[in-house]
């Protein structure tokens, strides 16, 4: 269903490839983006999400596929003709030009009038609250101030689809939680069909409709972020979306995986087993309860804690089973290292994936996602 | 709690002399500043005191005083009639050849910026006419464009031509010879000021909007004119100077007769005062038309050429 204040009612990448020598950045994405839709394309570097986004742009051209804009095809147009906006992650704003010149860029090539390109630029910078910096040079503004600038000139010219790509990662940590949030009010203030690229699952999972989920220039999960979040496709969207507890076992008779120390049970519409003798468990750390004594009514893994660390509020735990696996948890009191505990988690918090065998490449690709979940703040 | 500034002592306990000492180590002279000497003496036995050595000597003219000065620019020069036409003469082959190369060298290296297959041969081949040197690039020239050069006989074998085109021996052949030599050094760096743009300023105007030819108006040539204006000023010094290609392509007896052959000649003769005199006009010269370059570069952005962070 497309937004009615659209421009189009469907944007669809049909096939689409794109291979830089040997190397395929991108391979074989199919994907339908209605009017007024806010996507987020969320992965790791190198996944192919700025690939997909440059091809959309028309700043690439595909090797193989083509993108449709309703009955249009976009990929033999020029960037030039495609009326978009885009944001960069390094704003890329012209140094030589001054805020308003900045913004008014895209009106000026468009041929509005004197006049309301004025009124219409100041109303863009209004809406990122920069109305008393327009006489300003890039130069002379901070970095969170210049993204602003950036975003005002990519909506200014009321474009057919915005294109974001990783616009808060040069910016700190709060400002970019602030950000976040303006995108999102500027999102449904206009109505913009937006496509966002980003590494940060947390930010995906705030600001878009629908998540794609990418890796190694494929498609690995598409849906709503609760859907992503709720029931990952495979081992490494969990993964990659903060089940960070990934452990191997033996496929039980009654469902349950054993992982050595404990038999886990988990509820049947997050078993994605498919008869397969081997599986993966994967839990996220704030799901596991660490404490003395187990909770009743749920699995329970015991541990020798390793680190225990006070975050407010709670403390992270980090232990490890006899078997040597790691388990992170949290915990509402403090542990010594060496101290034994008691891991509980729901059965309904527990997600399971079936292997053929024990799978290094699964714990490898687990452990892949993990670090490149956890290295997106850098 | 007390200030910082409020602990400073009035009188320095290491007596004025560990005052200075202070003073200047604050100030960045430090005992390293000592190496700076042998360029400072070097600097100065072998520029500064020739330079004022020769300003000296060109006082001393026919008859004393500013008269070789006079004698230039009504062209009394006992050797060159023409003194003064040279100073035009000089400026009419260097400020052609310097535009030429710069506007040939924008477009080019702007075109070159991303990288383009065999950039490094692309970029020796460039480069072979300054390594040769004025005098190799002058002799090739004559073969080539001379009476009986390649080009000339081949014109006539096609009978495009009767008599050979004159492009020796005159203006046409040293600016030519100018513009040849000349260009590589514009290029490289022109070449390295329009790699030195960041490449998402390009993307941003085209999703704007802006056709190839707008970018490049809109976004790199004002990006790029800063590097330009030096360029030009640094090819113009070198254009200026024009000596073996004047004498070697063009007629130095008339219509290519430069500065630096007037200054050879009366120099050649022992009119050493003459030879300075011209020297410091050349100088003055210069002076002026990088003053009016730079002065131009003063009213124009000449700041970063990246587009946020990197």
């Amino acid at each position: 269903m497309s937004d009615r204040r659209a421009r189009f009612s469907e944007l669809r990448l049909d096939h689409l490839s794109r291979r830089f020598g040997d190397f395929v950045a991108l391979d074989d994405l199919s994907l339908s983006i209605a009017g007024g839709e806010f996507v987020a394309l969320l992965g790791p570097s190198g996944c192919g999400k700025s690939t997909t986004l440059n091809l959309v742009a028309g700043l690439l051209d595909p090797s193989d596929g083509m993108i449709w804009l309703d009955d249009q095809r976009l990929d033999i147009v020029p960037p030039e003709k495609r009326d978009f906006g885009m944001v960069f992650q390094n704003y890329a704003l012209f140094p030589h030009l001054n805020v308003a010149d900045n913004v008014g860029f895209g009106l000026s090539l468009r041929r509005v009038g004197k006049a309301e390109r004025k009124e219409r630029v100041q109303r863009a910078l209004d809406m990122v609250r920069l109305g008393d910096q327009a006489s300003k040079r890039p130069g002379q503004l901070s970095g969170g101030q210049q993204q602003r600038v950036s975003i005002a000139r990519a909506i200014v010219t009321e474009p057919r689809l915005v294109l974001m790509d990783e616009p808060l990662s040069n910016l700190d940590a709060k400002l970019r939680i602030d950000m976040r949030t303006e995108v999102r009010l500027l999102h449904q203030e206009l109505g913009l069909t937006t496509v966002y690229v980003t590494h940060d699952q947390a930010e995906a999972m705030s600001l878009a409709d629908r998540l794609v989920v990418m890796r190694d220039g494929v498609v690995q999960q598409e849906g709503l972020p609760q859907e992503v979040y709720e029931n990952p496709a495979n081992i490494y969207v969990a993964a990659f979306v903060g089940y960070r507890n990934a452990i191997d076992g033996v496929v039980l008779a009654d469902g349950r995986v054993d992982i050595g120390d404990a038999a886990i049970a988990a509820d049947h519409r997050n078993s994605r087993l498919a008869g397969a003798p081997q599986a993966v468990v994967m839990i996220r750390p704030e799901d596991v309860v660490i404490d003395e004594s187990p909770r009743p009514g749920g699995n329970s893994i015991p541990l020798v804690v390793r680190v225990s660390e006070y975050q407010g509020r709670t403390f992270a735990v980090e232990g490890t089973t006899a078997h040597g696996v790691t388990v992170y948890g949290y915990s509402e009191h403090p542990f010594r290292p060496g101290d034994h505990a008691i891991a509980s988690v729901a059965a309904s918090s527990v997600r399971l994936y079936g292997e053929e065998a024990p799978n290094g490449a699964a714990r490898a690709m687990a452990a892949e996602a993990n670090l490149a979940a956890s290295g997106r703040l850098t | 709690m007390k200030s910082r500034e409020l602990d400073i002592p009035t009188s320095p306990p290491g007596g004025w002399h560990a005052l200075v000492g202070g003073w200047a180590r604050a100030h960045g002279f430090t005992s390293a500043v000592w190496l700076v000497l042998p360029g400072i003496l070097f600097m100065f036995a072998f520029f500064i005191y020739p330079v004022l050595y020769g300003v000296g000597l060109s006082f001393q003219g026919r008859d004393g005083g500013v008269s070789a000065y006079v004698d230039f620019f009504t062209n009394k020069f006992p050797h060159d009639s023409g003194s003064f036409d040279s100073l035009w003469t000089t400026l009419q082959l260097a400020i052609p050849a310097t535009v030429i190369c710069v506007l040939m060298a924008v477009p080019i290296a702007w075109r070159m910026r991303r990288g383009v297959r065999g950039l490094r041969t692309l970029t020796a081949i460039v480069m072979i006419p300054m390594t040769l040197g004025s005098v190799f690039v002058a002799e090739a020239l004559n073969n080539l464009l001379g009476p009986a050069g390649w080009l000339n006989r081949a014109l006539q074998a096609l009978h495009l031509v009767r008599a050979p085109i004159q492009l020796t021996g005159n203006y046409t052949g040293v600016l030519i010879s100018l513009v040849l030599t000349g260009f590589p050094f514009a290029f490289l760096l022109m070449l390295g000021y329009a790699s030195g743009i960041d490449p998402s300023l390009d993307s941003a105007a085209a999703i704007l909007g802006a056709s190839p030819r707008q970018r490049f108006f809109k976004v790199d040539f004002p990006l790029l004119l800063p590097g330009a204006t030096i360029t030009l000023a640094l090819s113009f010094v070198l254009a200026f100077a024009v000596f073996p290609s004047a004498t070697l392509l063009g007629n130095d007896a008339g219509p290519t007769r430069v500065l630096s052959k007037v200054a050879y000649t009366e120099y050649a003769n022992a009119n050493y005062a003459n030879a300075s005199a011209t020297a410091v006009i050349m100088a003055v010269a210069q002076l002026i038309v990088l003053a009016i370059v730079f002065l131009g570069r003063g009213r124009i952005y000449r700041g970063s050429t990246m587009g946020g962070k990197g």
